[in-house]
């Protein structure tokens, strides 16, 4: 009985950490330029094919592809927003979520059938010389590839809040997220802080899919349900506290594995919709935002 | 040093300035007084470049302001503090203040001005770790004002610094605010408070339903018969 469970929810836990990466990248964006990016998991499909391509057409061990990855994402990031979403910066929030909705949308066919192109439709996925190595703790199964990924989306997300604490930069970040009018009384480019938001969103969303392709499998077509996943852990977090959206993406992981223990694998991805609809009749700042503006 | 002539300016298809012509010498605190919807923030907005006048011209030292963006106003000497502050309730008060010194001009001498503002608002010194969030109405339109200065401004754009505020508070917001224009910032300050207001400025523009209804001294104004009427009881 302990073991199968521990098993179980020590899984959930490891995939929610990725859970909670992808989240954070589509919160990050969101959060400064209202932006909802539907293909925020087409792109982290792509960084996943990147890791894969440089591993099997060069051999290169994926973590060590991994910055390259999210650099790549970052000028992709970079060509999408020039082209398609620099011109909203003007619109009203509501008329950005409306937009960007269609655009995202639009995108992320694009991009699933671009992939379906040079990758055809067939689930990859990255398979090492240590990728079954794990150690055993109390009878429970820890692959060492899932437990890397689990440091490496912390260290990101440490990264990232250092960023946002400590520098100018990240300071006129967040002040965009408060009051993106104050902030250019500030004499903060709110153009430049946009730009620079996606991006980041970008690499991240690369980051998450390196981790993904070789933790566990790629296809053409998993971008939607990584969007969907990311959407509900940022409601799940609530909106301004990455830490927050990070612990939810691990509250989704281990709620979805724990489901699919006790009920059926079937409920397994119905639960994130269950506790997403919950958190926002009960809970709509999210489980750790704050209420207060 | 700051001159607005014949501005119109308009939300969409509501035009809300009409032929505003406004001027700010160096070294003066002017006030622009006028009541509810009148325009004067609206005016405040247009100088600060968050909105675009549909005519007429702002020159602001040598520069001409009509197609300067917001951000580069601010690096240009004119710092706005808003409607209500605007301050940043979830970051700290010292985060608030560097933030003010955003602009590269005024970033590198952060830490000198900083001095200057913690001696005016002492206050902000001593609750320099706590959240923005967590001040009075008082303190939180101190460190408006003093975010605000963080950016060395030329030009001081105050937007009813008044607003809200005890009148205990509002005398000494106001005493701050001539204290600050003795040491070098010109001022510009948009109060309903017009009493206290015309008292405080060396000249004032009176501005009703988006025009500019009368100008002079602050004490021409106090005398003048329908500016008593409208505004002062
Ligand atoms: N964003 C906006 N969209 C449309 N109309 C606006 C907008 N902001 C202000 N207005 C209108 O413009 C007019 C002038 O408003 P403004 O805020 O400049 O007045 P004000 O003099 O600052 O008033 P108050 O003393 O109440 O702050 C008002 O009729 C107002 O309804
Ligand atoms: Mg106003």
């Amino acid at each position: 009985m302990f073991v199968p469970l521990a098993q179980s929810l020590v899984f959930g836990l490891l995939v929610g950490a990725l859970y909670g990466l992808a989240a954070v990248g589509l919160s990050l964006v969101f959060g400064v330029t209202k932006f909802l990016n539907v293909a925020h998991g087409e792109l982290l499909m792509l960084g996943g094919y990147a890791s894969f391509w440089a591993f099997t057409l060069r051999g290169v061990d994926p973590f060590l592809t991994l910055p390259l990855t999210m650099v790549f994402l970052l000028v992709i990031g970079v060509v999408l927003y020039k082209l398609l979403f620099a011109h909203m910066v003007k619109l009203t929030e509501e008329a950005k979520i409306q937009n960007t909705l269609l655009v995202g949308f639009g995108l992320s066919l694009i991009l699933q059938n671009v992939a379906l192109r040079l990758w055809t439709a067939d689930t990859r996925g990255i398979t090492t010389s240590y990728s079954r190595m794990a150690f055993t703790f109390l009878g429970v199964r820890f692959p060492i590839v899932r437990v890397a990924s689990l440091g490496i989306a912390l260290i990101a997300l440490f990264a990232l809040d250092l960023f946002l604490r400590r520098t100018y930069t990240g300071k006129a970040l967040r002040a965009t997220v408060e009051n993106w009018e104050a902030a250019t009384l500030m004499g903060i480019d709110i153009q430049r802080v946009y730009l620079l938001s996606f991006v980041m969103g970008a690499a991240l969303a690369g980051a998450a899919g390196c981790l993904v392709s070789v933790g566990y499998s790629i296809d053409p077509g998993m971008g939607m349900s990584w969007t969907l996943k990311g959407l509900i852990v940022m409601v799940l977090g609530g909106l301004g506290s990455f830490m927050g959206t990070f612990v939810g993406g691990i509250v989704l992981g281990v709620t979805e594995s724990a489901t699919g223990y006790f009920l059926t694998l079937t409920y397994r991805e119905v639960v994130g919709l269950v506790l997403f609809i919950l958190v926002l009749v009960f809970r709509p700042q999210g489980l750790f935002g704050t209420k207060e503006r | 040093m700051l001159k607005l002539s014949g501005i119109n300016a308009a939300y969409k298809d509501l035009q809300v300035l009409w032929d505003v012509s406004i001027q700010v010498d160096e070294g003066e605190l002017v006030a622009l007084v006028g009541s509810n919807g009148a325009g004067k923030t609206t005016t405040l907005r247009v100088i600060s470049g968050l909105l675009k006048p549909a005519s007429g011209s702002i020159s602001f030292q040598d520069h001409s302001l009509g197609k300067e963006s917001a951000h580069r106003i601010v690096e240009l000497g004119i710092s706005q503090v808003p409607e209500g502050g605007k301050i940043f309730t979830g970051m700290s008060v010292l985060e608030n203040l560097e933030l003010g010194a955003f602009v590269a001009r005024a970033r590198k001498d952060k830490d000198q001005t900083l001095k200057w503002v913690y001696e005016i608002f002492p206050r902000l010194e001593e609750r320099k770790n706590q959240r923005a969030g967590t001040l009075s109405g008082g303190e939180r339109q101190m460190l408006a004002i003093g975010r605000a200065l963080m950016s060395k401004p030329k030009l001081l754009l105050l937007d009813e610094p008044s607003f809200g505020l005890a009148p205990i508070l509002v005398e000494q917001i106001f005493e701050m605010i001539t204290e600050i224009n003795r040491q070098g910032v010109t001022v510009l300050l948009v109060e309903q408070n017009v009493r206290a207001a015309l008292e405080l400025a060396h000249r004032a523009y009176v501005i009703e339903n988006g025009r500019i209804v009368g100008q002079g001294t602050g004490e021409d104004l106090l005398s003048f018969e329908s500016v008593r009427r409208a505004y002062l009881g």
